[in-house]
């Protein structure tokens, strides 16, 4: 259950806006890597383009030997491709475990094994108490945590997360960070994130993409990428002479 | 087949609670036993039948996958007089007339549905496509001599004392049996269809669409699924009202009043819910009927839609999620809110 990601030289404008320009990368199989970079960089609707909500203008995305681009949501889904949404989504109105037994729909028609997954994923990421609750009645960290949930629950070979760790406490951000390499451990499943905490992109990802204005500036491991002066002056403004 | 019957008994019956079995037989007992009991309440009781069922119908597209629509009288009416016609022409009774009756309705509903899915077309405009085909077909028929026009189609009315099921020709008692067992068989559908992977598939879409498809939900299919069976079972109490009245009129099929009407069972009901169509369509009949008695009383004219108005208001003010999630939570029939 994993697949390498490549990214080749993608482009997405809206109505002339460069949202995404000619960005080129690749996660291996079962890695973790993470994308950064200031508000507006293109990070969200890079996601977009990987998870076919948006079509790329230009470029080619591929999971393993599969083009993606192109592909509607559902189709990218069933390729392998779960995905959390930077504001959440869950479905309100339904209980949490419905919330994640509906993902796990996806790989089996039969509810009652649907469900036996869910709760065991529920109770992975520490929600198996909250199972009967109204998803509309969780507070944000456990909603980001039942986007994760809910993603998983549909087996994916590309896990794509998008700020799961904003507005979790330092604590919890242990817990997620534990429990996403656990995850990555035991099932190999290759994960991508975007991610603002800096405190998770460095304990969990291998390999940074930065990107500005929709153009990639840099990569590189932590440590390279905390150094780097492009990087740098991004996120706090150029040195004057 | 025999691995797979105790899965469909699990589907309908589980979870069912002891309370809930017991207010299911009292209910069922006391329904087929009403036209000996209490003749006078046939006609009323057909009346609500037919409503709940239409409701329940509404329901899927509305309550479970989330489409809005305000011109469900078009599927009732297409239903109506695609058997009517085949009865008057073939002489054929309607047991058959009703595959046509379906395949026309399903035929539009599919239509509406591919054109609003297909270009993204969502909530009120969505709504509004819907009332446009309705208004659409009115006119239509309107003008269809073949369908009698603006005159009306009559069928028949023959004698009430013998009772022929096979061309739905007899008294009210028979249309009672006929309606109970069709709300019966759409409640079952329906609560087999939400404990099975579709059903969780139109709650996902109804929630969220965007959070569905990402989760591998071809969301254009699964609402066209909702569409052409909500057209489909709506288009079939068409045709049974038809052969109660026995006269269909465009003006009167068709009108934006009977969407409507046939809408506000499950909302006051509540939407969404497997119940909330049937006792919102009695507590509707019932009430109407009672306003009908007090405004006959007091001989003041236009009194019942002003009551009947402010009855269905207060419902929805004070109970915005409708009287049956209200009912369940107080008998302790549900242990969350997921609308059940």
């Amino acid at each position: 259950m994993s697949a390498a990601l490549h990214i080749d030289d993608v482009s997405k404008s809206f109505r002339g806006l460069r949202a995404v320009q000619n960005v080129s990368f690749d996660v291996p199989q079962g890695a973790i890597h993470a994308v950064i970079g200031p508000n507006g960089a293109g990070k969200t609707t890079l996601f977009n383009l990987i998870a076919g909500a948006f079509k790329p203008d230009k470029g080619a995305i591929k999971l393993g030997e599969r083009r993606l681009d192109g592909l509607r949501p559902d189709q990218v889904c069933a390729a392998g491709v779960g995905r959390t949404f930077q504001i959440v989504k869950p479905f309100k109105t339904l209980t949490v475990e419905q919330n994640v037994t509906i993902g796990a729909l996806h790989r089996t028609r039969d509810v009652a094994e649907a469900r036996d997954q869910a709760r065991s994923i529920l109770e992975q990421l520490g929600l198996f108490e909250m199972r009967t609750m109204l998803a509309s009645n969780l507070t944000l960290p456990d909603r980001k945590r039942l986007e994760v949930a809910r993603a998983l629950a549909t087996e994916p070979s590309l896990l794509l997360l998008d700020e799961v760790m904003a507005g979790l406490r330092p604590t919890e951000t242990d817990h997620m960070v534990a429990f996403l390499r656990q995850l990555n451990a035991r099932t190999g499943v290759t994960i991508l994130l975007i991610e603002h905490v800096m405190r998770a992109v460095m304990a969990l990802s291998q390999h940074i993409v930065v990107l500005h204005h929709g153009e990639k500036i840099a990569e590189g491991g932590p440590t390279e990428i905390v150094r780097n002066k492009a990087v740098l002056d991004v996120y706090l403004g150029e040195a004057t002479p | 087949m025999r691995d797979i019957a105790p899965s469909i008994r699990q589907r309908l019956f589980g979870e069912i609670p002891r309370r809930g079995w017991i207010g299911l037989a009292v209910l069922g007992i006391g329904l087929l036993l009403t036209p000996w009991i209490e003749p006078d309440f046939v006609p009323l009781m057909v009346l609500i039948f037919y409503f709940a069922y239409v409701g329940q119908a509404w329901n899927i597209m509305m309550g479970f996958a989330g489409q809005l629509s305000l011109g469900h009288s078009l599927y009732v009416g297409l239903g109506a007089y695609a058997a009517a016609i085949f009865y008057i022409k073939t002489g054929i009774g309607p047991w058959a007339g009703l595959f046509l009756a379906i395949a026309l309705a399903t035929a539009v509903g599919g239509l509406i549905g591919y054109l609003g899915f297909r270009f993204a077309i969502t909530g009120v405009y969505f709504a509004l496509l819907t009332i446009a085909f309705a208004e659409f077909c009115r006119i239509l028929f309107d003008h269809l001599q073949f369908f009698g026009g603006s005159g009306g189609l009559y069928l028949k009315v023959e004698n009430r004392q013998e009772n022929d099921l096979f061309n739905l020709r007899g008294s009210p008692t028979m249309f009672y049996y006929v309606m109970l067992s069709l709300v019966a068989l759409a409640l079952a559908l329906c609560r087999w269809l939400l404990s099975g992977r579709l059903g969780h598939y139109w709650l996902a879409i109804r929630e969220d669409p965007e959070a569905a498809q990402a989760i591998g939900i071809n969301v254009f299919r699964y609402k066209m699924y909702a569409v052409l069976l909500s057209s489909g079972m709506t288009a079939l109490g068409g045709v049974f009202i038809a052969f109660y009245y026995n006269n269909l009129y465009p003006e009167q099929t068709f009108s934006m009043g009977r969407s409507i009407e046939l809408l506000l069972g499950p909302i006051i009901g509540g939407i969404g819910t497997l119940f909330g169509p049937i006792l919102g369509s009695a507590l509707l009949v019932l009430v109407g009927e009672g306003m009908t008695d007090v405004t006959e009383a007091w001989q003041l004219p236009g009194l019942k839609q002003i009551l009947y108005g402010m009855a269905v208001l207060l419902i929805v003010l004070f109970l915005p999620g409708g009287v049956w999630p209200w009912i369940a939570r107080h008998l302790g029939l549900v242990k969350t809110g997921d609308g059940k």
